[in-house]
């Protein structure tokens, strides 16, 4: 990737994530995740102003990471991808697009410790799959381009991935309980699926706000 | 070094062995029984494996069946994967279909494997012609005793614990022990099957090393989790299921079961469907009690 200063391999059961330094600086550094079949590449060029340094992750079967074989894609999974990352950079801000602020989100529940603020971008995969069991669909074949990234599987499986709202709901009040910040979220997209709307209504989710004051408010926080 | 082996009354090794790649996953299938013989398919829980099926297998296939089954991925003798998902269960499942006919046939499963099977001929009836559930028919389970924040608690303790998983999975490995030991340790989950029973399954689940037995299955793999799904989805799914089905249900609670009861699965029989209950038995119908199970079931088939 030609915008990385450096990129870090990390290690997630047999997947290898590539971890890519945008920027260098000194303080908390602005985890950036990438859209649904985007990669880090693509999320480099968000203007964004962060005092710190800037980092962008390739989820599994994106980017430089591995594309496994046969699939088994969950949000829950690049949840924990993006905890590999979070081990490594220490607390974080994290900026998510489309999928990714879906996972931003998801992580700021998970561990609210780490995670200093997650915002949340308008993006490819913000949307996601159903909200409670589907009827009868396709069980699908991921055709010719298997093994090569964006993996097919992650396309197919991670836009059907399930968000029933009270389990987003869930990860808001896991969010503000232990995180320790009045607002640890922030939606700044203009797409509001159930999910989103489901949280928007919660305490400690900032609304009507744009990317760059979300920034601005998270990176004055000690 | 000398490998300790078992025997167990009933218990016969498959007939047949053979390997498909599902989307680059090794899945390794058994088989009993003429392979001229009609299909049926049997698909094991979570955490087990095909050879759990080696007293219940043999019964069906000496009726007159070609019993397929299979290892998971991660189970048994099947691949290792990156990661594990319904979704891609249910593709291997259709990966070993695929490889033994086209056909519309039989499915009995049990656990994990019945709520898969479910979504998958909702998805796709025309893979299969009946349906036996073996305790595989989740439902809501209520904690009404435990308070909103207490369940906001829990679920942040196990959403940590699965994190903190993650980063050692990559270098995780099944502690060794001898035949006896994995025996014994299977029985804290499996407590009303018999240690002669869980002796054998160590010689046909586990391989032998230098250092001891280990259980085959995925160290990264860990028991219970979290995540968007609901039991109750599997309900509607089983309401709409368009074949001859039959549910079969122990009263005894174990710790790999679901926790259904009777009045919580009838609701959703689907049409022209029927739900046993077998009294005093746990969740491994079929293994506590074989012959009464695969009378029911021929019983059902023919």
């Amino acid at each position: 990737m030609s915008a990385a200063l450096k990129t870090i391999s990390l290690q997630h059961n047999r997947i290898t994530l590539a971890l890519h330094q945008l920027r260098e600086g000194t303080g908390r550094p602005l985890l950036l995740l990438h859209g649904l079949g985007e990669s880090a590449e693509n999320i480099a060029s968000l203007p964004v102003s962060w005092a710190g340094p800037v980092w962008a992750l390739d989820f599994t079967g994106h980017g430089r990471s591995t594309v496994p074989n046969g699939g088994g894609y969950s949000c829950e999974v690049l949840m924990a991808d993006v905890d590999i990352a979070l081990r490594y950079l220490g607390e974080a801000t994290v900026l998510g697009r489309g999928l990714g602020g879906y996972i931003a989100f998801l992580i700021a529940g998970a561990r609210p410790a780490l995670v200093r603020g997650a915002v949340i971008v308008d993006g490819p995969g913000l949307v996601g799959g159903a909200v409670h069991a589907t009827s009868s669909s396709e069980i699908p074949v991921a055709g010719s381009r298997v093994g090569t990234t964006p993996d097919p599987w992650a396309l197919i499986e991670l836009s059907r991935d399930a968000r029933p709202p009270n389990y987003a709901i869930t990860f808001t009040h896991l969010a503000v309980a232990s995180s320790g910040l009045d607002d640890p979220i922030a939606v700044t997209c203009k797409v509001t699926p159930q999910w989103v709307e489901a949280i928007r209504a919660e305490a400690g989710v900032m609304t009507d706000i744009t990317m760059q004051e979300a920034l601005d408010i998270y990176l004055a926080i000690k | 070094m000398t490998t300790e082996t078992r025997t167990y009354p009933g218990a016969r090794q498959p007939d047949r062995f053979r390997r498909v790649t599902a989307d680059g996953v090794g899945i390794a299938v058994y088989e009993w029984g003429r392979e001229t013989d009609p299909v049926l398919f049997l698909v094991h829980g979570g955490s087990d494996f095909a050879r759990t099926f080696d007293v219940f297998g043999p019964l069906i296939a000496d009726a007159g069946w070609r019993v397929v089954t299979w290892d998971h991925r991660g189970h048994g003798d099947s691949d290792y994967a990156a990661m594990y998902s319904w979704d891609s269960d249910i593709r291997d499942a259709l990966t070993v279909m695929s490889s033994t006919t086209d056909a519309p046939s039989p499915v009995i499963a049990h656990s994990k494997g019945g709520a898969l099977m479910m979504q998958l001929i909702e998805a796709s009836p025309y893979r299969a012609s009946r349906m036996v559930n073996i305790d595989g028919m989740p439902s809501k389970r209520r904690m009404p005793d435990v308070p909103d924040h207490d369940q906001t608690r829990l679920m942040a303790t196990e959403i940590g614990a699965w994190l903190d998983n993650r980063h050692s999975a990559a270098t995780a490995i099944r502690k060794p022990g001898t035949l006896v030991d994995l025996a014994a340790r299977r029985a804290k989950m499996n407590p009303r099957l018999s240690i002669e029973w869980l002796e054998y399954l160590v010689t046909v689940g586990a391989r032998h090393d230098e250092d001891g037995w280990r259980w085959k299955l995925d160290p990264a793999m860990r028991f219970g989790g979290f995540g968007p799904w609901r039991p109750e989805w599997s309900a509607l799914r089983m309401a709409s299921l368009p074949i001859p089905f039959l549910g079969l249900l122990g009263t005894v609670d174990e710790p790999m079961g679901w926790g259904a009861r009777a009045r919580d699965v009838l609701p959703w029989i689907p049409q022209g469907g029927r739900l046993e209950v077998l009294e005093d038995i746990g969740h491994f119908i079929h293994i506590e009690d074989p012959e009464r199970v695969s009378k029911m079931v021929l019983e059902f088939l023919s």
